[in-house]
């Protein structure tokens, strides 16, 4: 019998490629789609001041006149070598997105940091006094707030913090020329809004997946041999759920990179979905590539280290029969 | 004045605006009013007892900035970056005043000749650059040629295009030699785009953000905000703002927010449905500029039954604009009268006012020899604010004299490319020109861009008269004609004119505010002021 020398390398590794072929694919769609769309970018930009001659001359130092496939195969050979190229209006793609994919990840990893424990540890909370108040209580407040759309919760919040009781700014429309304390000042509310958004699915998908763990026989076992239930749940219960609710965390930090654009919007906060927006409404197409390609990354890899971290807490999953 | 004579005068002021009242009625009953109150003074008008005072930060939340904006004039296109850099850090050799006449700036005066084909500018002395460089004639002309290349993709492009060529004479006078007589070559001259910029060594110009500006470009980061401090070696007496900042804030409900929690102390093209709650405040209020841009729906002439003049007549009289003013403005625009001048403009022509009526629709029908007609009308949401509703009014209002309109709902995205231009009926929002001229030239002469089709032998000839005409007695009576004609047999029913309506909190104090373009003809930064 021959066995792989290094099994979760070479998992990852065609993971890896399967990803990049999905990136692919997706910007393909995505130039596709932006080709079909109506109007171009000179007559978005030029707006009533759109006379023939000013769309046909920028149309033509864009290279807009040349077929979309052409254009695809000239931006895709460009990406392939890391140049994101530059947006419509003349500068480098990474230059008009880094500085709001640096807020967007900023926003990210503060809700992140903050949701991903307080979840976990809500959800083991729940699954430990199952039925009783504190479980019943979190489960009703966290179905309500899933049940809500994202704005709406971000108007209630604005509207109780920032309108009524003057505690916060209701715009997060933080500046490279603000200080951090001032910055993360302005980024209470959307914070506040997104933790109540994520937390919400993470606490009900954590409790959830002990829960089904603690219906198996061994856990019985655990109890008849008079484990105390805090130890069933932490040590015999915990560690067999860690790849569901490594799955659910990786879809929330996913959502958190790549979903945020209403918050961005209601809250006036300068992330990388408002810049695709920006870039969908003028047909900026190297801006709206880049972004999608980054939304497209979060995913894949987000769900890449929890297929990881599941099968390191789970090995048989890597001998599919 | 007591709350019950605002509401009332408020209620007058409505009244003027959409044409229900006549300016005579309005000053009779508004003058009546003020006398039985001691302290008198009227919403939304110039504040008298408001003497400028300096100093302070001015915030405003717009929404039409971009990610791709950047500092060439040629790519400029919103009142983000008309009001934030060319009225904010550069200046033009004129600039347009709130009474919407035309007064030197950089240039200290000018002369035509040649039946206004060569216009001779000369500069004001000592203006400086914020990088303390003297401006020479030389600046201007880098600057208005940057426009001119073959290949420029400038929005400021269809303006230069009457410009032959630009020589200079000395430091301080500029020759510009235009392809043909042009009366109002200098309000062309006030566009946004043509912004005076320092020429840059071997030629060009240096879009670097180094003005002549009352203010100082502090930051500028694209699609988010822009930071403007105080030009202590201003050329004018001005600014009064020590600081201004424009911040970016796209979502209209964000906007409002933002105001109402004190971020920023003026907002933009509030929604209708808003102007109530920000009128109830103490706070804040309304401020309503009439301005040139109007909404209305044009026909194709070139497609029957549009081709007849008896025809685009009957279905002007079957329009009731009251009633859409009323119900879909919520009586927020000003009657149009099947006219895109709009009444603040030079040249602006009054005549009577078309009134809907089924009487006259059906004459001209019978003179078309028709009796019944069926029309498409398109429309999107995006066609104007209001469109779909407007329309749908149409129909009802022009079923009794037996035209039928079947309101065609197009998709909003791509509505421009796919509709306008393209069908013979269609709902339009136009923004309208700074002079007469430009607009006719744009839209309604045999040869304009944008013409859908309508043409005049006699419309063009006094055009093309009025244009190279320097006695405005004699332009007056030529424009006077040529609305004439547009509104008797044009292609375009006027549903109504807007004003740039805006919220602004009562710590902002202004004078005369103009509206040939927005934000005070872009010059809010150096215009306005703070009160507390």
């Amino acid at each position: 019998m021959t066995r792989k020398p290094r099994p979760i390398l070479s998992m990852v590794a065609s993971r890896v490629g399967l990803g990049v072929l999905s990136l692919v694919i997706v910007s393909l769609v995505i130039f596709s789609a932006v080709a079909m769309l109506p109007g171009s970018y000179a007559s978005a930009i030029l707006g009533q001041n759109a006379t023939p001659e000013a769309v046909a001359a920028m149309e033509e130092q864009l290279g807009l006149n040349e077929p979309w496939f052409l254009r695809y195969l000239g931006w895709l050979g460009a990406a392939a070598m890391g140049d994101m190229g530059m947006s419509f209006a003349g500068r480098p793609v990474m230059d008009v997105i880094g500085p709001r994919l640096l807020n967007t990840v900023v926003l990210a990893s503060i809700t992140a940091v903050i949701a991903v424990p307080v979840s976990i540890a809500l959800g083991i909370v729940c699954a430990r006094f199952r039925g009783r108040f504190i479980d019943k209580f979190l489960s009703t407040s966290t179905l309500a707030s899933i049940s809500v759309p994202e704005f709406f919760v971000a108007y209630i919040v604005m509207m109780v913090l920032a309108v009524k009781l003057q505690l916060f700014p209701s715009m997060a429309g933080i500046r490279a020329s603000m200080d951090w304390g001032d910055q993360l000042y302005r980024m209470v509310l959307p914070i506040l809004t997104l933790l109540l958004v994520i937390l919400a699915h993470m606490v009900r998908n954590t409790r959830a997946a002990i829960l089904s763990v603690m219906a198996s026989p061994y856990i019985e076992m655990a109890r008849l041999k008079g484990e105390p239930e805090a130890r069933v749940v932490m040590r015999q219960a915990l560690p067999n759920a860690i790849g569901p609710i490594a799955s659910v965390v990786a879809l929330n930090l996913a959502y958190l990179i790549s979903g945020v654009v209403v918050i961005e919007v209601v809250f006036v906060y300068p992330g990388v979905g408002q810049a695709m927006i920006d870039a969908v409404r003028n047909r900026d197409v190297p801006v709206i590539q880049a972004c999608a390609l980054i939304f497209a990354a979060a995913y894949i890899g987000f769900n890449l280290i929890a297929d990881v971290i599941s099968i390191i807490s789970n090995p048989r999953l890597l001998h599919p029969r | 004045m007591n709350e019950s004579h605002h509401h009332q005068i408020d209620a007058l002021a409505h009244g003027l605006r959409r044409g229900t009242l006549s300016r005579r009625e309005f000053l009779l009953r508004t003058s009546a009013l003020l006398a039985a109150s001691a302290a008198a003074t009227i919403p939304g008008a110039a504040r008298a007892e408001d003497t400028p005072k300096k100093g302070g930060l001015f915030r405003l939340g717009l929404h039409n900035a971009s990610q791709n904006d950047n500092l060439d004039p040629g790519t400029w296109s919103t009142s983000w970056t008309g009001a934030g850099f060319n009225g904010g850090i550069f200046n033009n050799l004129v600039e347009i005043l709130p009474d919407g006449s035309v007064a030197g700036d950089l240039a200290e005066s000018w002369e035509p000749s040649e039946a206004a084909k060569v216009w001779r500018f000369i500069l004001k002395s000592g203006i400086t650059f914020h990088d303390g460089r003297g401006l020479v004639a030389e600046d201007v002309r880098q600057s208005i040629e940057h426009h001119m290349k073959p290949d420029s993709t400038s929005g400021g492009r269809a303006i230069v295009e009457q410009i032959a060529s630009i020589a200079t004479e000395g430091d301080d006078v500029v020759i510009f030699t235009l392809k043909e007589g042009n009366a109002d070559f200098p309000y062309l001259l006030s566009d946004y785009h043509l912004s005076i910029l320092p020429a840059a060594e071997g030629g060009g110009i240096d879009v670097s953000g180094n003005g002549t500006g009352a203010f100082k470009l502090e930051s500028f980061e694209p699609g988010i905000a822009t930071k403007l401090v105080r030009n202590p070696n201003y050329h004018k007496p001005l600014p009064y703002f020590d600081e201004v900042e424009f911040i970016s804030i796209p979502d209209a409900t964000a906007r409002l927010n933002a105001l109402l929690t004190g971020e920023v102390d003026f907002i933009q093209d509030i929604d209708i449905r808003n102007v109530s709650m920000i009128e109830g405040s103490s706070d804040f209020h309304v401020q309503r500029v009439p301005g040139l841009r109007h909404f209305s729906f044009d026909m194709d002439t070139r497609v029957a039954p549009f081709d007849n003049p008896d025809v685009r007549l009957a279905l002007k009289y079957a329009l009731d604009r009251d009633d859409i003013i009323e119900k879909v403005f919520l009586g927020e625009g000003r009657k149009g009268n099947d006219n895109p001048v709009s009444q603040i403009q030079k040249f602006s022509h009054e005549m009577p006012q078309r009134e809907y009526s089924i009487e006259k629709a059906k004459e001209h029908l019978a003179k078309a020899g028709l009796e019944t007609i069926t029309v498409d009308l398109h429309v999107a949401e995006n066609a104007f604010a209001g469109a779909i509703e407007a329309a749908v009014l149409y129909a009802e209002h022009a079923a009794p004299a037996g035209i039928t309109i079947n309101v065609v709902r197009e998709a909003a995205d791509g509505y421009w490319e796919n509709v306008w231009l393209k069908k013979p009926f269609a709902a339009v929002d136009w923004f309208g020109r700074a002079t007469v001229d430009w607009l006719f030239s744009t839209i309604y002469t045999s040869d304009a861009p944008w013409n859908a089709g309508w043409s005049n032998a006699r419309f063009d000839e006094l055009h093309a008269l009025a244009r190279a005409e320097t006695d405005d007695a004699k332009r007056t009576a030529y424009y006077a004609e040529m609305q004439q004609i547009v509104h008797d047999e044009g292609n375009i029913l006027t549903v109504a004119f807007v004003d740039w309506r805006n919220a602004i909190s009562n710590n902002i104090g202004y004078g005369e505010v103009g509206g040939l373009m927005p934000l005070d003809n872009m010059r809010i930064c150096e215009r306005w002021w703070r009160k507390d």
